[in-house]
């Protein structure tokens, strides 16, 4: 199983040249097993995806974690919506009381957006997640809600023994400097749990989460913390903060790596990797 | 081992931030945690006993009427909303750790999240004589 990561910043989408080496597009990455491929959400990350390439089937499936806007910013734009031979699968969470359709409805049509959804070009087909692992050819997938405002889900995807989890943005504790003891109080535990790699938001240093408890993003101690108790065998910290350069980012990163030890391998995301578990 | 739903593990960090006692129970009716305020009520720490069965919690504090007569677990909120998947509401009286009785009134709503799945049910329980 092959990870592509197409975007790694989260909020808003940045083209500064401070922000480069780790990226400016928002969260996306791309997961392929021989010709099949699976994108999970559709921030501007998925304007990268060559569709050329690895498979060319009609059928394009995106599974999106949920709405925020840098999670679907690319959706309009992407090359196959256009394209009236593409059957494109939205799949997402569904909402106490608003279908996904009605909800993605909101962001593509105007005034948002220029064209309706129903004249979208290629085939559109929209389903909510159901409540049991399912599967897409090769890929197995298993969505769970996870600590964020607004449905959301975190995923983890399955091909044969080799498992990628992905919670791109999650706040697994509130206001707390670590998790639950208990490994079932924690939000995302199934998910990451024994996973190859582990996907994982880490947007704030402790000073910054102090003042932003309930955004729905961690810090760096905390992504570490859920890949350690969950036995994830690779992390990578995720969902960079647009505010944050490359420079500061690193310097971060580096702080957080002296000042603690781990036995698993944990690296910052970086916009056009790849990574083969 | 499965991690609870995401809904209950949001009732618990609600409720740890609460000054009046709250139970979270899952759907067979054990008692899967509760907060500190409750834990006064119970007798019994959290950290200590880990979850209870519906019968241990249920009897723990001697929930009785008016007249001294014990209530059977059914007839809690909590239980009523395990088993009905709709809110509750009662007053009556319970002993404390002193033997002394008191008056408290129990809310418990059920957990539906997202996935439209009954998840548990959460009680606050208010002591008519606390002052916070």
């Amino acid at each position: 199983m092959r990870i592509k990561l197409h975007g790694t910043r989260g909020a808003y989408p940045t083209s500064s040249k401070e922000t480069r080496k780790l990226g400016g597009n928002t969260s996306c990455i791309e997961i392929i097993e021989d010709n099949e491929r699976l994108i999970l959400d559709a921030g501007t990350g998925i304007l990268e995806i060559d569709f050329d390439s690895y498979s060319t089937a009609n059928r394009i499936d995106i599974l999106l974690t949920h709405l925020h806007m840098d999670h679907i910013q690319g959706l309009g734009f992407f090359k196959p919506i256009f394209d009236p031979n593409k059957e494109i699968h939205i799949w997402g969470p569904g909402g106490s009381s608003y279908p996904l359709k009605d909800r993605l409805n909101k962001f593509l049509s105007p005034p948002l957006f220029p064209v309706m959804l129903r004249d979208i070009p290629s085939k559109l087909v929209i389903h909510e997640l159901p409540n049991e692992p399912f599967k897409l050819g090769k890929f197995l997938i298993t969505s769970k809600f996870v600590c964020h405002p607004g449905p959301t889900v975190g995923y983890r995807i399955q091909v044969g023994s080799k498992s990628v989890a992905y919670i791109p943005d999650h706040e697994p504790v509130l206001n707390k400097a670590h998790l639950f003891k208990e490994d079932k109080w924690i939000s995302g535990f199934d998910l990451s749990h024994n996973a190859d790699l582990l996907i994982h938001d880490s947007q704030f240093n402790r000073e910054e989460y102090e003042k932003k408890v309930g955004w729905g993003h961690c810090t760096m101690e905390i992504a570490a913390e859920l890949s350690k108790r969950a036995k994830a065998k690779r992390l990578v910290m995720f969902h960079h903060d647009p505010a944050h350069t490359d420079k500061y980012r690193s310097e971060m990163f580096t702080n957080f790596m002296t000042a603690h030890t781990f036995d698993f391998p944990i690296e910052l995301a970086v916009q056009g990797h790849e990574i083969e578990i | 081992m499965s991690a609870h739903e995401i809904e209950i593990i949001l009732s618990r960090q609600l409720a740890d931030c609460l000054t009046v006692p709250v139970f979270i129970v899952d759907p067979e009716g054990t008692l899967v945690f509760y907060n500190e305020p409750a834990e006064k009520i119970l007798g019994k720490r959290f950290q200590d006993t880990g979850e209870m069965r519906v019968g241990d919690w249920g009897n723990a504090f001697q929930p009785h009427d008016k007249k001294g007569n014990a209530i059977p677990p059914e007839e809690l909120p909590l239980v009523s909303t395990i088993q009905t998947h709709v809110p509750a509401h009662k007053t009556f009286w319970i002993k404390s750790l002193e033997g002394k009785s008191f008056k408290i009134s129990v809310t418990s709503i059920p957990i539906i999240g997202r996935s439209k799945e009954f998840a548990g049910a959460l009680a606050i329980f208010w002591d008519n004589d606390l002052k916070l």
